[in-house]
């Protein structure tokens, strides 16, 4: 007999199935196919947020977990559930997939129930990979997501949009194929495709020193390869901008606002207590990544002049922190980690503050995968919007735009606030937690970094704000302006309803988070604090 | 305890409703916007005064300084507790901050009117009703900066202290570059932005690791001065690598970084006079309520700190009085040379905030927060006095050349001088000024007071008091600090009495001073309340000793914080009264208002060139171009960070990483087309090899078989013949 929570969890990840099907066979004008999808994409929103108010944030147990026999040969179930990490990200999900969906109705005009189809078949995949508790189930899904993100860029991108779709597929499947490795190589060593057991059984434990460091970091580079491609990660982030740049406006949403959060969350879901050892033993190479991509990718940014390229790049450099607060937790994962951390830096500091500083390291790194998710995709969307009516994103094309579009403006502006990391919107919570654990794990790493708030401050506000809106508007640089729908204008011309609509949720979210990140934060805390207590124990 | 105190926590809230009222509400009337702005800080005036004068009459409140938690965010199995505090220190900046806030707000509505740059035809309606297009955001974003003060002096940890903090950031940032059409306000929006985030990244460091060394883990106020925690902070080493350094000595100087970006110390004061793009109220509260003072008021809060590194004798003190007394004499200077009337007073506001921060280097704290509420009070007076001037230059300017002249208003042709060039019609430099004070008395009056009050006129003013007490300590503790700052103050002197000659004496230079007009009541009300502080705030700090005015002021202030002092673990300084500093510091104000006057007094004939650039020549230049530091920085930093981003963009995309992913995609291509070939040339070539030696063979054989009874014949009589002879040939032999 089932219970709400199950049912609830079950109807949030097939919903986008029968949706996807509903539009396929069922909807006969576009006009159908889009409002059917916007009304099916609503279910999953409702439910993951009523699964979110519902859950017990402060026990922090698997909620709404459904298990059932699915392929017994290969001793594989369909086990489904999610827990403090996972529901904030589904919530994100499904609250991006709504607002794209939505977004998409206005601004998709070719080939449209085919668009709404892969829409609602990429929904199902990145929910499918934040619930899957099973290592074939996990995959399965993985791999569905990159099917339709590819025929989306493929088919309603760019110019450019073959070279960058197959760049985008190909790149990511070299990394499926190595996490299929590593999947393999855990599977032989446990006997168990369940995530959660194999994390139990702890691989390669009976083996000797030698041989257990040996083969954990075979399966932590096959998973490292298959989910640092994704984030992506300083420096396999090439395909990035490239898909980003092709991609339609919503798709450009959703890959930045979840798909890179697929890969953060592999780690967190599986690579951390599964192989904590081997993660110990690379935790360099993940602290580097993540804090060359801080500042690299902040400095790529600030010469950068195509609008949406300088977006994608500035997701680099964003995703840097998450490895960065993800690989400083790493670096403390077995006790005596933690003793040595604590005395390198200072005699002032314990192991118990340490152990509190990986948590803060882990809450970082998750506030900003759901911060990126709302702040990033609130800036395609508004990328989007500039582009349906200069249909150019060069940045030397822009100038003086506040004062033709205020309202445009206004929006603009707190995202970019926001993802500089002003204090008061949802992002400098994350940065703050990041570094704090960072500072106190790696403090040179962490110093590094934080050229990465000064460059962020540049490229935001010189190349974008300075750039695209300040100044006198001169009417000669860019003489074919449209409406949002396509029709010839005289100028810029302001959002317009269904784009302020498809904003303000998100805008909302920045505020709430960043004057209160109380709530939200208390979902990560309480998982970070249940990961760390797993792998390395009570303090 | 007093219920009155626990409405500290709601004094920054009225200016947020208000804010958000004005953003998504009332954004089009924008009168309405105007006075919601101003009811938003009333109220948080009354609510602010009534929780100060109850803390000024609340001798606990020392002993048991207020602080509550309002909500929590987890770490880990602790928390951030976020809340308010009250105490003598912060109790003196609401008397302060909400009081000038009310006032700039009330002249912001009169002077916000439509600006000069804009076009007419651009902005009918705004023209029509004479506002600026942009008033009722510009009334949103001064709310929100006031939030942003009132925030950062009711928090009770370093937390929400930086998000105010950075809070105000984005606030400057928004209103220095409000008129963002002109080229110059956007660069310099961007330039205050960028290099106080500088200063706040350090900050950032700063904080990160005090949280971290801080037994219990904690940015709360009250953990962090806990007697315990200030004693291993100076008892504990980082060890650096090359040199083992106390904690407390770290921290200090990360945060003097930050202090030195908000408040636009030496090296980062690039930012500040680039900020007088802003519109006038902005520069004033910038300068004088909130930006700058909550620089020197962190240090204030985290005095503590800085008094145990003091104790410690640690490098960190010496510097933050060596940055300060240097950025003090460093500053004046630049301003006796500059020709704008903003512009002097916003390098009077570096070195005056320099005063602050060397007295907090030699262990001045009741001195340093004493000349902080003075100075915001008379450079509050003097940025709304020189608003004043300015709108009445813009209207003498309209008076004398038509409203028709407006269209080309700046375009005019610059008048190129040894001392500097000087656009005709700018309404800002001095050049163009003169005997200003019989055309608009409110104002000029006023701003003599503040002028006066700024250069430390002994005894009448609230400078010369908060100036004479830093300089009696440093007379005590230091005297290389002592003579800098005394020579700053001479120079201080002459520059204020060089601007007042320069604007408001003798005869006016243009036509537009000429007919220049008093400004408005909205404007001349508040310069009047104000400047009534600018003279009697001074009496709250007289020394007790002082002779006859001393024990009848009997020093308030310091017998209102040193109990508070001595909670929080501050050492109580309680210099000898001795008549030498008290000499000097009458000497300069004096003397520097003297020369001044003997230079300046009998007026700047039109055209002619400023008398000390006769006199000094090159060193004036040097002081003119402000000792050529945003030319250094220009050449070094932004060219750098420039260099590094196009070198990192070329690696990325053209260089390296990226061709690196095409090649290894070229590679799998090339090995495809090479693996394509090898099939269809090795393994399908040997199989077709094989079939098509069959397909040879067979036809080779097919020939054979056409058919002709003859051949068939033939090819069976040679093929006996040859087997017959094959078989034959060894019988005959044997045979033989």
């Amino acid at each position: 007999m089932a219970n709400a929570s199950q049912m609830a969890l079950f109807a949030t990840l097939f919903m986008p199935l029968v949706a996807g099907i509903w539009v396929l066979v069922f909807s006969r004008t576009d006009r159908a196919i889009r409002w059917s999808s916007i009304l099916f994409s609503l279910v999953p929103l409702v439910l993951s947020a009523w699964l979110m108010l519902t859950y017990d944030r402060d026990a922090g147990e698997l909620y709404g977990e459904i298990s059932a026999p699915w392929i017994p040969m290969l001793n594989s179930n369909f086990r489904i559930a999610v827990d403090g990490l996972s529901l904030p990200l589904i919530f994100l999900t499904t609250l991006l997939s709504t607002l794209s969906l939505y977004y998409s109705a206005r601004t998709i005009r070719t080939r449209v129930r085919e668009y709404f189809v892969m829409f609602h078949l990429l929904e199902l995949s990145m929910l499918g990979v934040f619930m899957a508790l099973d290592y074939v189930l996990f995959y399965l899904f993985w791999e569905v997501s990159l099917v339709p993100m590819y025929l989306l860029i493929g088919i309603w991108g760019g110019q450019n949009r073959s070279y960058a779709s197959i760049k985008f597929f190909i790149y990511t499947l070299v990394g499926s194929v190595a996490m299929l490795l590593a999947i393999l190589l855990t599977y032989l060593a446990t006997g168990t495709f369940d995530i959660l057991m194999a994390a139990e059984a702890q691989p390669f434990m009976q083996l000797d020193d030698h041989n257990r460091l040996l083969l954990g970091s075979l399966a932590f580079w096959g998973f490292f390869l298959g989910f640092a491609f994704k984030v992506p990660s300083f420096p396999f982030h090439t395909w990035l901008p490239d898909a980003h740049t092709e991609a339609p406006t919503a798709g450009s949403v959703i890959l930045a606002g979840v798909l890179l959060k697929l890969g953060a969350y592999g780690f967190l879901r599986i690579v951390l207590p599964t192989f904590p050892e081997a993660s110990q033993h690379w935790a360099w190479a993940v602290i580097a990544v993540g804090a060359v991509a801080i500042v690299y990718g902040a400095f790529v940014c600030v010469a950068q002049s195509d609008l949406k390229r300088l977006i994608a790049y500035s997701s680099v450099s964003h995703m840097g922190y998450v490895m960065l607060g993800i690989g400083a937790a790493s670096l403390v994962l077995t006790p005596d980690g933690l003793d040595a951390v604590a005395g390198k830096f200072s005699d002032a500091v314990t192991s118990g503050q340490i152990y509190d500083s990986a948590v803060m390291a882990l809450n970082g790194a998750t506030l900003q995968m759901f911060n990126h998710g709302i702040i990033t995709g609130a800036l395609f969307l508004l990328v989007g919007i500039i582009y349906e009516r200069a249909h150019t994103r060069d940045l030397s094309k822009f100038g003086g735009l506040s004062a033709k579009t205020p309202y445009f403006y206004g929006i603009m502006l707190v995202t970019a606030f926001a993802s500089l990391g002003l204090p008061g919107l949802a992002g400098f919570w994350a940065e703050f937690f990041t570094f704090r654990g960072a500072f106190a794990i790696v403090p040179i790493w962490a110093a590094f970094g934080t050229i990465g708030i000064v460059m962020t401050a540049v490229y935001i506000l010189w190349r974008i704000i300075q750039n695209v809106f300040l100044g006198e508007y001169d009417g000669t640089k860019l003489d074919h302006w449209t409406d949002v729908d396509g029709r010839p204008a005289d100028g810029p011309t302001d959002m317009v309803f269904f784009e302020k609509l498809t904003l303000w949720p998100l805008v909302i979210g920045m505020f709430v988070i960043g004057i209160y990140p109380t709530w939200l934060l208390s979902f990560f805390n309480t998982a970070s604090v249940r990961l760390i207590t797993f792998i390395i124990g009570p303090s | 305890m007093n219920p009155i105190f626990d409405l500290t926590w709601l004094v920054p809230l009225p200016p947020a409703v208000a804010c958000a009222l004005i953003i998504l509400v009332t954004n089009r009337h924008k009168s309405l916007s105007s006075v919601i702005a101003i009811a938003g800080v009333a109220v948080s005036l009354v609510i602010g005064w009534a929780v100060a004068f109850s803390a000024f009459v609340d001798h606990g409140l020392a002993h048991h300084p207020v602080n509550a938690t309002l909500f929590t965010i987890p770490t880990g199995r602790t928390d951030i507790d976020v809340g308010y505090a009250l105490d003598p220190a912060n109790a003196l900046m609401l008397f302060m901050v909400p009081f000038l806030l009310v006032m700039i707000f009330i002249y912001a509505r009169g002077y916000m009117t439509f600006p000069h740059h804009l076009k007419a035809a651009d902005f009918p309606e705004a023209h029509a009703e004479g506002k600026d297009p942009r008033y009722s955001r510009f009334m949103a974003y001064i709310s929100l900066f006031a939030v942003g003060m009132l925030g950062l002096v009711t928090s009770n940890n370093l937390i929400t202290f930086f998000v105010f903090w950075e809070i105000m950031g984005l606030c400057s940032y928004l209103l220095i570059g409000f008129w963002f059409e002109k080229e110059s306000a956007k660069k310099a929006a961007f330039k205050a932005f960028v290099t106080t985030r500088i200063g706040d990244a350090l900050l950032f460091i700063g904080m990160m690791v005090l949280y971290i060394v801080s037994e219990p883990s904690s940015l709360s106020f009250a953990d962090l001065f806990s007697e315990d925690n200030l004693y291993e902070l100076g008892r504990t080493y980082a060890n650096l690598g090359f040199r083992e350094v106390t904690w407390v000595s770290i921290i200090t100087f990360l945060i003097l970084c930050g202090t030195i970006g908000k408040s636009a110390q030496f090296p980062l004061h690039v930012w500040l006079p680039d900020a007088m793009e802003g519109p006038t109220p902005v520069s004033a509260m910038i300068h004088a309520a909130t930006m700058v003072s909550a620089g020197v008021f962190l240090l204030i809060r985290m005095y503590p700190l800085f008094d145990r590194a003091l104790h410690l004798n640690s490098t960190t003190t010496y510097l933050v009085a060596g940055v300060g007394a240097f950025t003090a004499l460093f500053a004046a200077t630049i301003a006796m040379a500059q020709w704008d009337v903003k512009r002097v007073l916003a390098y009077s506001t570096i070195s005056q905030l320099g005063y602050m921060v060397a007295a907090l280097g030699i262990g001045a704290y009741v001195a340093a927060l004493f000349h902080l509420l003075t100075h915001a009070f008379f450079k509050a007076l003097l940025f709304l006095g020189s608003g004043s001037v300015i709108h009445g230059m813009e209207h003498g300017h309209e008076h004398a050349h038509g409203h028709d002249s407006d269209a080309d208003g700046h375009a005019s042709e610059l008048i190129q001088r040894p001392d500097g060039s000087l656009d005709p019609n700018d309404p800002q430099d001095m050049r163009n000024m003169g005997g200003l004070l019989r055309r608009m008395p409110v104002t000029g009056w006023t701003f003599i007071i503040g002028g006066l009050a700024l250069s430390g006129f002994p005894i009448i003013t609230a400078g010369f008091w908060s100036k004479d007490e830093i300089l009696a300590v440093a007379f005590e503790e230091n005297s290389l600090v002592f003579l800098a700052l005394a020579i700053a103050a001479f120079c201080t002197a002459f520059y204020t009495m060089r601007q007042m000659a320069l604007t408001f004496f003798n005869r006016g230079r243009t036509e537009a001073a000429d007919h220049a007009s008093e400004s408005t009541r909205s404007m001349t009300v508040p310069l009047i309340l104000i400047s009534f502080f600018a003279i009697t705030l001074g009496w709250i700090g007289i020394p007790a000793a002082f002779p006859v005015l001393g024990p009848i002021g009997n020093n308030w202030l310091g017998h209102f914080l040193e109990p508070f002092m001595e909670v929080i673990h501050i050492h109580v300084l309680h210099p000898e009264f001795n008549f030498v500093p008290l000499l000097v510091s009458i000497a300069v104000a004096l003397g520097g208002l003297g020369l001044g006057w003997l230079v300046y007094g009998k007026g700047l004939p039109p055209g002619e060139t400023d008398p000390m650039y006769r006199a000094m020549g090159p060193i004036w230049q040097i002081f003119h171009r402000k000792y050529f530091v945003d030319e250094l920085y220009d050449a070094t930093v932004v060219r750098f960070s420039n260099f590094v981003s196009s070198f990192c963009a070329s690696i990325d995309s053209r260089w390296i990483i990226d061709p690196l992913v095409n090649l290894v995609g070229k590679a799998g291509v090339w090995l495809s087309v090479l693996a394509a070939a090898a099939d269809h040339l090795l393994v399908d070539g040997l199989v077709n090899l094989t079939a098509n030696f069959m397909r040879w063979c067979g036809g080779v054989l097919t020939q054979l078989q056409d058919g002709k009874v003859q051949a068939y014949l033939v090819i069976a009589m040679v093929v006996l013949s040859i087997w017959v002879v094959l078989v034959g040939m060894p019988i005959v032999l044997t045979l033989v």
